[in-house]
């Protein structure tokens, strides 16, 4: 019988979280808004999986004998002003935008979590002493901060992912803190604090599950602000670089030709506030599906 | 008991919206100018009949035969007309006087403003009114008590100052649930007789919520025992040890008693046909 | 089975004192009983005694041992607390075995599964429960889980804090039956904090009365109903709770 225990238990716990998760996506396919972020999330990574074949051209093929052509049928979304594929353009800029989107986010959330789970948790010197330099980070506008950080590390897209990661985690650390501190009080922390457990582990296996889903929340909430900063830090030449076709980057070389060739600008301004706007309507969605009430029918 | 009763309800029925099954079935039950006791465990249904007359469950759906409240059908009674009734003419005194008192404003204002809402009368004559109904729930220095806030005062100070709120505008009926469950035994008595000899005094009818078999025997006339949203047995408190009904009996075995023996208390067991049962 | 003696034991919050000093002796294999109005302290002693609260001064001694002097492994096998809140004492996101495994981890005691089981049978649940969450319990089985919890480390000392003022009569009588059986089989001894004296009446054979953080009166079980209690506040509240009781 204990032979089979590790497999049995493995199997009795996979379904359980995998029932969970169904239940979240169908909750949020139910409700119109947070069906409309999930379908643009599932064309955004569609298309980054798919880039090469759904584009029409090679997105850094430079064609200057047909620079800023309008729309039309055999460049969609018209050419730029050395004749490449706006589309393919924002195809393949697509996986630009996902890739800045899973670095920051697999580093904001764990920093985040772990800076404001051990402040909330052992609450005095180590709190004030964190929540401190939380402060220092958060008296900044974001997008200012992120200016220094590449202005110092010099302009590249890694640059610009590492310093938009150093100024979102933050109000990760903050939330995930004051989440802390009021389970830190509760009878179980103290019972498994009877029962031997580390702070580590009672860190790792008690308050971390309670601030997941809060966390998760305000990451896909974040998700939004993480894509206009990137597109921000592109648009002043401080991000990605040319010819990279990222979204920010695009609307910046456009700007020039705006007010004859409009669709330099407006389709990767409408691809930027689409996706952003989608995780925004995501993260609200998401904050319905993971209210405790919700979770007790589950 | 005056022969017209204060409220009349037949056949009350409420389920909670998402819920599999109703919290209420089929309760009905009259009340006099008496003391009602409603008895139950959790779960069984007795806050939601509280809740379900005055009408404070706007989200279930609620059916009856009959619910009648002096005259007034509460089944057909719009918002505007309950907004008149609620602490007028009937009103309720909850668990915990810390979450039902606003903290961040002074106790004898609140039962001041409770007053106004019902009634036009100047701020001076209400702070009267409020400081004399203080008095009247017998705290000894009202002005003083009158000016604290409610963390300033104990828990059976502060379930005094809402009784004293809920009898200032004399309504004719009073839910009580579970009115004494937050505080200590010591002071438990005292509040009790205070809320007792109030209903008594001014004819109030009263219902009393409560998951205790004790303080329904002491202050109630009549009990009803609820099992699973429905009432099993209807029983004149004195005759409370004569129950019949195995629920009301086995309740009343499991209560430890002081100076009891030691043995192992009786276990209640419960029987699937008691949900079945019609009412008694 | 070993004795409990909490000597001079005081803390303070900032200018508040708690616990001005607190002394009493529990003999080995005894249930002694805490009674007293809510913020008396009851439940401060027994939270200072299981070092949740470290911040006090006084000594609490097991045998004669002082809990101060053990590690924190040794003082979890002899220490054990069952807290009065069912609802908030088990995590919410942690199925049962987790909640029982996680002790036998930390201890590293083997025998995982022979173990879980015996706690569930020692605690009169069915074995399958334990692939439960705790909101798919009622309240007298999350307090069954909770006391499971506390003893699957065989504790010298259990202590109870109002184990059954949040569950109804009926499930209090099983969850009383359960601690009464226990004792006898495991012979720990026990301290029990309640508001209720007639529960304490009915689990221990001597009580302290404890009114602003003092102890003012240790009695035995008999004095309840002979009169024999001295101080007047003792003498008060046994007096409510007998009128209450309706049975005086």
């Amino acid at each position: 019988m204990s032979e089979t225990t590790p497999a049995a238990e493995t199997r009795r716990r996979r379904p359980q979280s995998l029932i969970a998760a169904g239940n979240i996506l169908r909750f949020l396919a139910k409700t119109p808004t947070s069906a409309f972020g999930l379908l643009v999330l599932a064309v955004l990574i569609l298309t980054a999986l798919f880039a090469p074949l759904i584009a029409t051209h090679d997105p850094y093929l430079q064609d200057l004998t047909n620079t800023l052509a309008p729309p039309d049928s055999a460049h969609l979304f018209g050419t730029d002003e050395l004749g490449r594929d706006i589309f393919s353009r924002l195809v393949h800029g697509s996986r630009i935008t996902l890739t800045i989107i899973f670095l920051v986010t697999i580093v904001v959330g764990p920093l985040g979590l772990l800076v404001g789970t051990v402040a909330g948790y052992f609450g005095g010197k180590t709190d004030v002493a964190l929540m401190r330099v939380t402060d220092i980070f958060l008296s900044f506008p974001s997008l200012i901060l992120s200016l220094a950080f590449v202005a110092a590390l010099g302009p590249s897209l890694n640059n610009a992912i590492i310093a938009i990661s150093l100024t979102a985690w933050p109000p990760i650390a903050r939330l995930a803190r004051a989440e802390t501190m009021t389970f830190r009080s509760a009878d179980y922390i103290a019972a498994a604090r009877l029962q031997g457990a580390s702070p580590a582990r009672i860190i790792w296996k008690s308050i971390v599950p309670m601030c997941l889903p809060s966390v998760l929340i305000r990451l896909t909430l974040n998700m939004a602000t993480v894509i206009l900063t990137a597109a921000g830090l592109g648009f002043l030449g401080l991000g990605a670089q040319p010819p990279m076709p990222e979204w920010g980057a695009m609307i910046a070389t456009g700007r020039r030709y705006m007010i004859d060739s409009w669709w330099l600008v407006t389709f990767p301004g409408l691809a930027i506030l689409s996706v952003s706007l989608a995780f925004n309507l995501l993260g609200d969605g998401l904050r319905d599906a993971l209210d405790p009430k919700q979770m007790m029918k589950r | 008991m005056t022969s017209d009763p204060i409220l009349d309800v037949q056949g009350l029925s409420l389920r909670y919206p998402g819920a599999a099954e109703p919290a209420v079935r089929g309760v009905s039950f009259t009340l006099g100018r008496e003391r009602l006791g409603i008895v139950g465990e959790s779960g069984s249904g007795k806050s939601t009949v509280g809740r379900a007359i005055m009408k404070l469950l706007p989200d279930a759906e609620m059916s009856a035969e009959r619910m009648r409240f002096e005259g007034v059908d509460l089944l057909r009674a719009s918002e505007a007309q309950m907004l008149k009734l609620r602490g007028a003419r009937m009103s309720m005194i909850l668990q915990d006087p810390k979450y039902s008192l606003n903290p961040i404003r002074r106790c004898g204002d609140q039962v001041a403003e409770a007053y106004r809402t019902h009634v036009r009368c100047s701020k001076r004559a209400a702070h009267d009114k409020a400081v004399a109904m203080l008095a009247a729930v017998q705290i000894r220095d009202p002005e003083r008590v009158y000016g604290l806030y409610p963390h300033e005062v104990s828990g059976g100070m502060g379930q005094r100052i809402m009784i004293a709120m809920m009898l200032l505008t004399d309504p004719d009926l009073v839910i009580a649930d579970e009115p004494t469950s937050a505080l200590d035994v010591t002071v438990r008595l005292q509040v009790l007789k205070i809320l007792d000899d109030l209903v008594k005094e001014r004819g109030i009818g009263l219902i009393m919520i409560s998951h205790d078999l004790n303080l329904v025997r002491n202050f109630c006339d009549r009990v009803l025992i609820m099992y699973a949203g429905r009432v099993v047995e209807t029983l004149d408190a004195r005759d409370l040890d004569r129950a019949t009904h195995p629920y009301t009996r086995g309740l009343l075995a499991a209560q430890p008693r002081i100076g009891g023996p030691r043995a192992p208390l009786p276990v209640l067991q419960r029987d699937p046909s008691w949900t079945m049962e019609a009412p008694a | 089975m070993k004795p409990l003696r909490i000597e001079k034991m005081s803390i303070r919050f900032g200018a508040v004192t708690i616990l001005p000093e607190v002394s009493f002796e529990v003999a080995p294999g005894e249930c002694f009983g805490l009674v007293g109005e809510s913020g008396s302290g009851k439940s401060t002693v027994l939270r200072c005694a299981s070092m949740l609260l470290g911040t006090w001064s006084g000594d609490a001694k097991v045998g004669d041992r002082s809990v101060r002097e053990m590690d924190l492994m040794e003082r979890c096998r002899t220490l054990q607390m069952v807290f009065q809140d069912p609802y908030g004492s088990l995590h919410p996101r942690h199925s049962v075995r987790t909640t029982l495994s996680e002790p036998l981890k930390i201890h590293r005691l083997g025998d995982t599964e022979e173990r879980l089981a015996q706690a569930m049978r020692d605690v009169g649940l069915p074995v399958e429960f334990l692939d439960r969450y705790p909101h798919q319990l009622s309240g007298g089985q999350r307090q069954r889980v909770a006391i499971a919890r506390a003893l699957i480390l065989e504790p010298e000392v259990l202590l109870l804090d109002e184990p059954t003022s949040a569950l109804d009569v009926s499930v209090q009588a099983e969850i009383l039956n359960l601690l009464v059986r226990l004792r006898e089989e495991k012979g720990f001894t026990c301290v029990m904090v309640s508001h209720d004296l007639a529960v304490i009446d009915h689990m221990c054979d001597r009580f302290a009365v404890m009114k602003a953080g003092d102890i003012v009166e240790v009695l035995p079980r008999e004095a309840i109903l002979d009169g024999s209690a001295r101080h007047p506040y003792a003498q008060e509240l046994i007096a409510a709770s007998l009128a209450y009781e309706g049975a005086a």
